[in-house]
């Protein structure tokens, strides 16, 4: 059932004039044989920059964050549906602009205190103050009062209001359908106060919050512990007595150390070299979980630059690169893509079959626009394997078309730095950089990447294609928040999305499957291990058969 | 001596101040935007143009090169853009790993380089110095990530001798440090050679073989000490060599070092770390050449400091 789905479902028991969910109207079901205790090993090539959630944002630190903080939303596990967290229960006004979450008793910080409204807003305050340099403070746009926060002239959000200990009331300036996605962010977690100006700055290094793990040891550079919080507020949770993190280890070394039993989940998944090998060998294959992810890869068309100014030259690119055999060089590690979204977010168009693989028809079209001999162009990628070999894939299929490209391989942030640079980068190959959902929602992958506000210097979207009438169907749909209209807004995005096509801006190419490696004492439903919000694993939920 | 100790230690403190500029321009004029980096994909302009404020960033650089100098006579090294920690406690907390793997190094180095320098001396000319000579050729020139993930594969996969990676026992020290140090190892086996081959010409080896002492205890006792000293002094300059090796070695085996530390840092544009770890390795270089001066003429008193 998809997130829109359910909270139809919920809502249709609303209460009065106001949409309400009740918790524990839907919620995971516990798993029968799951055994508490135990200590798991996870690796990571990189070290853990900061477990601050309202600084924390990369592959490493967001589901640790994840396990040891809480906000007032949550997911339920192995699935992109949402439901209430640290709130129990909420209320949405029919106008869609006041949301009043009513918080659970009794639970507490890892510290001892107990949470309360209060804390609520202190940590929206501080998310959003710009002091706290956070990089989430913009999904907190829509509350009132977040203009005088961003400018400096306010140091509290007018639209957060404490009603009593229990209940705190959040005024946006805007209906916006994505704000419970956003109240699920990690950036939205609740912290409490007195911690956060004991560290200061270090914070991020000694976290406390309301979570099924905290953290117990850190030596930096080598590994963090966390261990269970035996207060934590789901009765039974979490399995797991302890996680350990090891980093700076490499993929290679980690997945050596897997077969060896050293280590249960590599967190940097199966090393490319390594794929075809783990997927021949019966036993090892059996440890490997397959799963979607919120991820499209995709060729930026630069609509700012010649030829690609021409939507006839952009249609033509669309048909001449060939999807499936770049699917193949990556040991068929994805699907190919047809649209901007994956397929496993809300608003997908099932039965639109995208431009279709015909160099022939493709070389015509460039011939009528114009362009009989090609042209010559730049395609930027990032340095690191399988990306440049998928750029040459692209630059033949581009050749077989008469355009010649030169391949552009640079260190990730520099790539970033062109495309954000305008008339600089005409085509980028988005590989190491793609779009992963911050949510679970269509409306994200809009806004910073093909919508006009993400289209300017320093911006994300490279195809810098700006079209102001689907910027404002978009914000039409996200002004839908009455749950019962959800198929409508979903209706809404997935025209936004069919009109993109139209102008293709984009080649969207793969949609990249998630697998992640366990070790065979590893217990708990297989989508734990492709959680699409907790990534790597969901640390609560999963535990050890031994 | 002291006076060419102070013009030293001045000298070194205008190189480290020349490289600090040098390493800041280079961030300064590098296209990649650290802002950027902080910011990640879902921030706002204006949460980007804010990050810039608070950091300092949209200052021009003469201003930021400034202050980061103010802040570093003042002991302050700065905070990490992206951990917001203190590079300071984050170099002091990976330093300690990196000493270790250094030290581990030249004790391999030392040991493999010296034992097969005397062999092929003493063997010169033969199948068994050729060989020796051609290894050493191959480890001077072999790339260490290659090194490093063949020792990982035969000795820890395949015979599982040592841990696969890691840190905190004296075994996991092994197979980094022999990585770090087989090449020093190629230069000071030749070395060793030359410097054998010549103190084994000359007049005193040749007397004390002719008072009728046994060919063990003249290479022991007359020949090898006299001509290792040369080859002391050169330990120093190999600090600055192994500071370009422990950026590769350290990623490979997962050590915990500054190494790592800066490639991390330089992956996400993280200024301050990148400022600090090159910092501390010219402070390394710099210091080892300077020990490698003081200490020569102790050992050849020929030699004069002036």
């Amino acid at each position: 059932m998809s997130l829109m789905n359910k909270l139809l479902a919920t809502s249709a028991l609303a209460v009065s004039l106001s949409f309400a969910s009740l918790a524990a109207a839907q919620d995971y079901t516990p798993d029968p044989n799951a055994k508490p205790g135990g200590n798991i090993v996870i690796t990571y090539k990189d070290d853990v920059a900061t477990l601050d959630p309202a600084i924390g944002y990369d592959w490493q630190n967001w589901s640790m964050i994840k396990s040891i903080f809480d906000g007032l939303m949550d997911y339920v596990p192995g699935t992109t549906e949402l439901r209430p967290g640290l709130a129990e229960s909420y209320e949405i006004s029919p106008d869609g602009k006041t949301y009043t979450f009513h918080l659970r008793k009794g639970v507490k910080f890892h510290n001892g205190r107990e949470m309360t409204a209060e804390d609520v807003k202190y940590s929206l305050d501080r998310v959003t103050t710009p002091a706290t340099q956070s990089p989430g403070a913009g999904f907190f746009g829509s509350i009132a009062g977040y203009d005088a926060m961003a400018d400096g002239s306010a140091t509290s959000l007018s639209g957060v209001t404490v009603l009593d200990p229990a209940t705190v009331k959040i005024e946006l300036s805007r209906p916006d359908a994505t704000f419970l996605h956003v109240m699920a962010l990690n950036f939205s977690s609740v912290v409490p106060k007195e911690e956060v100006e004991k560290w200061g700055a270090d914070f991020g290094k000694h976290p406390v919050g309301t979570g099924a793990f905290k953290l117990s040891d850190w030596t930096i550079g080598q590994k963090l512990l966390l261990t269970k919080n035996a207060d934590y507020w789901r009765a039974g949770l979490p399995y797991l007595d302890s996680v350990t993190f090891e980093v700076g280890q490499e993929p290679i070394v980690a997945l050596l150390r897997l077969q060896k039993g050293e280590v249960d989940i590599p967190g940097d998944g199966i090393p490319p070299a390594k794929f075809t090998e783990v997927m021949n060998n019966p036993d090892e294959k059996k440890q490997v979980v397959v799963g979607g992810q919120l991820q499209t890869g995709y060729i930026t068309l630069n609509v700012e630059m010649k030829p690609f100014d021409n939507v006839e030259v952009r249609r033509a690119i669309n048909m001449a690169i060939n999807k499936d055999r770049i699917v193949q060089m990556i040991n068929g590690r994805a699907t190919p893509a047809t649209q901007p979204l994956p397929p496993s977010m809300p608003g997908y168009t099932k039965d639109y079959t995208g431009y279709a693989f015909d160099p022939a028809k493709a070389k015509a079209m460039l011939a009528e626009a114009g362009y009989p001999d090609g042209f010559q162009t730049q395609l930027y990628v990032m340095n690191t394997d399988p990306n440049p070999r998928i750029a040459q894939a692209i630059q033949q299929d581009l050749a077989a078309i008469g355009v010649k490209a030169e391949i552009k391989a640079l260190a990730q942030a520099n790539v970033i730095e062109a495309g954000g640079t305008p008339k600089t980068a005409p085509m980028i190959w988005s590989g190491g950089m793609a779009w992963i959902a911050d949510f679970p929602d269509p409306s994200n992958f809009y806004g910073p990447i093909l919508g006009c506000a993400g289209a300017v210097e320093g911006g994300w979207n490279w195809s810098w294609y700006c079209n102001k009438d689907l910027d404002a169907e978009a914000a039409k749909a996200d002004s839908i928040v009455d749950p019962a209209k959800q198929d409508e807004r979903l209706a809404l995005w997935s025209d936004v999305y069919m009109k993109i096509m139209q102008d293709a801006p984009w080649v969207p190419v793969f949609n990249e499957n998630r697998y992640t490696m366990k070790s065979a004492r590893m217990g708990g439903s297989d989508d734990l291990y492709v959680d699409p919000v907790s990534i790597p694993v969901n640390y609560d939920y999963v535990y050890v058969t031994e | 001596m002291l006076a060419y100790v102070f013009r030293r230690l001045v000298q070194s403190a205008l190189i480290l101040l020349g490289v600090s500029f040098i390493t800041f321009l280079l961030l300064y004029v590098l296209p990649a935007d650290p802002v950027r980096q902080i910011a990640g994909r879902s921030a706002t302009p204006e949460t980007v143009e804010n990050i810039r404020r608070q950091l300092g960033l949209d200052q021009p650089f003469v201003v930021q090169y400034g202050r980061y100098l103010a802040g570093l006579f003042q002991g302050d090294m700065g905070r990490s853009y992206l951990q917001k920690t203190e590079v300071a406690a984050l170099i002091m907390a990976r330093l300690p790993a990196t000493l270790l793997l250094m030290l581990g190094a030249i004790v391999a180095e030392l040991a493999i380089g010296l034992s097969l320098g005397v062999l092929a001396a003493v063997r010169r000319g033969g199948a068994l110095d050729q060989s020796l000579m051609i290894t050493s050729f191959v480890a001077v020139s072999a790339p260490q990530f290659v090194v490093g993930l063949l020792l990982l594969y035969v000795f820890a996969v395949k015979l599982g001798w040592f841990p696969i990676g890691g840190y905190g026992h004296a075994s996991n020290l092994v197979l980094p440090a022999m990585t770090l140090g087989i090449m020093g190892s190629g230069w000071y086996s030749r070395m060793m050679r030359s410097s054998m081959i010549d103190v084994l010409r000359s007049d005193y080896i040749r007397t004390a073989r002719a008072k009728g002492l046994g060919r063990a205890r003249v290479l022991a006792l007359h020949a090898m000490p006299n001509a290792i000293l040369p080859i002391i002094a050169m330990i120093g300059i190999d600090i600055g060599i192994f500071m370009s090796g422990i950026v590769v070695v350290e990623s490979v085996f997962g050590w915990p070092g500054i190494g790592q530390l800066a490639w991390q840092a330089i992956q996400r544009v993280d200024i301050p770390i990148i400022m600090g770890v090159t910092l501390v390795s010219a402070c390394a270089i710099v210091l080892g050449n300077l020990l490698a001066d003081l200490v020569t003429p102790f050992i050849d008193p020929r030699i004069k400091l002036r």
